[in-house]
């Protein structure tokens, strides 16, 4: 905490500064350097998380959109694995914080001309960047990148392992049209052997005191996910009337098919959201998708779009909308803690 | 040339002997040993009090990298990394480059071996020509140059037809056949154990069955082609319990287990440690207890190394690119002796797992033991002395271990080798 302090005071005051003080009473412990995983972050720096992407959101909707938190500070976001979504949220947060900022997608080729992983960070080291956020498909990787370099790290996504942001947003949006988190079920459909969303969706859940429910062919359900906290089911139909939330995970068609289940068309009649499905659930129940959305595979067009009416909506556009307040929270509040 | 080693505690199983002797060496080979000796003239002599003398370790299992990859490990260089950890012979893999398939890269190691090697080195030929599973290599050649058993190690023999052959036509010429045992259409060549921890870290995981079924298979085949069948870095309890069954069934299957499945568990990956990547993968701790069962009631014939170096810039990259392996000689006695501090089992039973054990399944008559006419490869250790691992001031090349750090107790202070001392730390 005295390190935290002392940073704080040699910064320039800002117009967040004030609101930022009274919410670092709220922590338990220091903000870890970087921010990688949900796993370790304690409940009440999650709730801090999302108190300051309220306040951000709060102010946009007055107008204020953009803030000075960090005014002078550089940002690189490193995307090794492409994602238009999650790329262009965290350059929107960015930008809205006055970040002086680039973005970088390496090519793999790149990297596998010789320069290891670890060259190109140590050469963007010396540029003395404040943070880096880095989207990578190897698990591990933003972690690896973390011990290069003195900038905090974000974790934007890594192979199979956690997408935190991601699970902020979503906590973010089920807060936001529920209420709390507290109590409240959360039931996961899909690929959760080699989803990040699912992992960090558990974690921030449990630890928020939600309930987590994974469903999926056997096949995807990788061994021990209960040790996280999780339960898991293979009938969607027996859980969807229980849910709060119900969140559908992409499926990717190349990976799948050879193995982990005979066709989509197989997979979409066991797992896809249907009207049947969708008259199964609570009337206010959410429907969320972290996107890109197969339509007609794991939600059915109709659904997607939220044209149907009494009953359980879907909150995919909530979450994109609520990604940007997240990602300026967490990009300053590690900015500054650096 | 006479070396006499006094005051030492010696242990030899295959002797039978625990206790304080004299050790005379004449000309390279034990001349005898008694309660207390007496001799006129002696080129040297070691005073062993309160140190342990012991048959040289011999480790079946470890990868030398030259030719090809001398920037990890060289025959020179690895060979000092086994006199500092005890070892007077060692076993070395012929998955270098180019592969050791053929009698003039077997011919090329034992000379370098010969010239430049400070213990004793004795190669194993590859299954497969270039460890690609699909001809037999020339075996028959490699064993007039030298090669004590095949391997394709590194790789496993996925084509049942090749492999029964290859143990038929390696029967032949008394070779035993080491394997790799990993279905690799279902590890997918994993370095991570499946289950919870590779679940919580997003990484795929080999199960144990990839590694059973390689062991069922490759008994199977010991029965039909009355083969010897070594299994190397047995990992999983499921495998122990094949060869146990084996065994009493009278096959002729011998087997191995490394220290780091002994003392590590899946674990030891968390934050993604490459220094903990390793194929069979670090198992749970079920089955880390399993081997030690199978260690204390004898079905384990061996403890082996699988001394596997690698550069930095081959572990300092993302988990699932890392080289897979770690290098063991150096801390292999000292871990393995907390089987002994932890009365598992007795320093005897230690001294036979790493030493006469594997003299017997090389057949080597003169090594394993130090009986009067053996070849005079000794270990002199102090059982007492602690250390803490420190990876920079290792003898190989390479520093990839999971071991960094760790305190550990019992330390070498002399390696003797055909009755010369190649390694001295007083
Ligand atoms: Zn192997």
């Amino acid at each position: 905490m005295p390190a935290h302090k002392k940073k704080l005071n040699t910064n320039p005051p800002s117009q967040a500064e004030g609101f930022f003080l009274a919410l670092k009473e709220k922590f338990t412990g220091k903000l870890p350097k970087d921010c990688l995983e949900i796993k370790s972050l304690s409940r009440n720096q999650i709730e801090t998380i999302l108190d300051l992407a309220q306040e951000f959101k709060e102010k946009e909707a007055r107008g204020q959109k953009k803030h000075e938190d960090l005014k002078g500070k550089a940002l690189i976001n490193i995307f090794f694995e492409p994602s238009t979504r999650t790329r262009t949220s965290f350059e929107l947060a960015g930008r809205r914080l006055s970040a002086d900022m680039m973005t970088i997608a390496p090519q793999a080729s790149s990297l596998s001309k010789g320069e290891s992983l670890k060259d190109m960070i140590e050469n963007l080291e010396a540029m003395g960047p404040d943070l880096m956020v880095v989207r990578h498909a190897a698990s591990g990787a933003p972690g690896l990148i973390a011990s290069y370099t003195k900038a905090a790290v974000v974790n934007a996504g890594d192979g199979s392992h956690e997408h935190p942001t991601q699970a902020l947003l979503d906590a973010f949006t089920v807060k936001e049209k529920l209420g709390e988190i507290q109590g409240k079920h959360l039931v996961i459909v899909g690929d959760i052997s080699y989803s990040r969303v699912a992992r960090s969706n558990i974690y921030a859940f449990c630890k928020l005191g939600g309930k987590v429910t994974c469903v999926g062919p056997a096949t995807l359900i990788p061994p021990g996910i209960e040790k996280m906290g999780a339960k898991v089911e293979t009938d969607l139909d027996k859980i969807l009337p229980h849910a709060d939330a119900v969140m559908f995970l992409r499926i990717q068609k190349e990976r799948q098919e050879k193995m982990n289940f005979p066709s989509i068309a197989e997979y979409t009649r066991f797992y896809g959201m249907n009207r049947t499905r969708w008259a199964a659930l609570k009337k206010e129940a959410l429907i969320m998708h972290p996107g890109p959305i197969n339509r007609g595979v794991e939600i059915e067009p109709e659904i997607a779009d939220g044209r149907l009416e009494g009953g359980a909506q879907t909150v995919i556009l909530d979450q994109v909308k609520n990604g940007t307040a997240v990602r300026m929270a967490v990009l300053s509040l590690w900015g500054r803690s650096k | 040339m006479k070396m006499l080693i006094k005051n030492g505690h010696v242990v030899d199983p295959v002797a039978k002997k625990d206790g304080l002797f004299d050790l005379l060496i004449e000309d390279g080979k034990i001349k005898k040993w008694e309660k207390r000796l007496r001799v006129d003239t002696v080129d040297t002599i070691i005073d062993a009090k309160g140190l342990v003398v012991t048959p040289g370790l011999i480790d079946l299992h470890t990868h030398l990298r030259e030719p090809g990859y001398e920037y990890k490990e060289t025959i020179k260089t690895g060979s000092m990394a086994a006199a500092a950890g005890g070892f007077t012979t060692i076993v070395c893999m012929a998955n270098t480059n180019p592969v050791n398939d053929n009698a003039v890269i077997t011919e090329f190691i034992t000379k370098r071996a010969q010239e430049e090697a400070i213990v004793n080195v004795l190669p194993i030929g590859a299954i497969s020509k270039n460890l690609e599973g699909k001809a037999m290599a020339d075996i028959g050649q490699m064993a007039e140059a030298g090669i004590v058993g095949i391997s394709d190690d590194g790789r496993c023999v996925m084509d049942t037809a090749l492999m029964r052959k290859s143990m038929q036509y390696a029967r032949g010429f008394g070779l035993m056949v080491v394997s790799h045992a990993e279905d690799e259409c279902l590890s997918g060549h994993g370095s991570m154990n499946e289950g919870p921890v590779a679940t919580e870290l997003g990484l795929s995981g080999s199960p144990n069955a990839a590694e059973e079924l390689i062991v069922a298979r490759d008994i199977a085949l010991a029965e039909l082609t009355k083969a010897k069948l070594h299994i190397a870095h047995m990992s999983s309890r499921g495998s122990l319990e094949l060869v146990k069954a084996a065994k009493k069934r009278g096959v002729s299957v011998t087997c191995e287990v490394t220290p780091h499945h002994l003392f590590l568990t899946d674990e030891a990956v968390r934050g993604y440690n490459t220094n903990a990547s390793v194929r069979p993968p670090l198992r749970s701790r079920e089955d880390a207890l399993a081997l030690r069962r199978g260690i204390e009631d004898g079905f384990v014939d061996t403890i082996a190394t699988d001394h596997a170096p690698h550069a930095s810039f081959e572990k300092e990259v993302e988990f699932a690119q890392a080289a897979h392996g770690m290098v063991g000689l150096e801390t292999s006695l000292a871990l393995c002796l907390k089987l002994v501090q932890d009365r598992s089992i007795k320093l005897s039973q230690l001294i036979k797992l790493m030493s006469a054990n594997p003299a017997h399944i090389l057949g080597l008559k003169s090594k394993g033991t130090l009986k009067p006419g053996a070849d005079a490869d000794i270990a002199i250790f102090d059982p007492n002395e602690k250390w803490n691992v420190d990876p920079t001031k290792f003898y190989s090349k390479s520093r990839n271990t999971p071991f960094g750090g760790w305190s550990l107790k019992g330390k070498i202070k002399y390696t003797v080798v055909n009755g010369k001392i190649v390694y001295e730390n007083i």
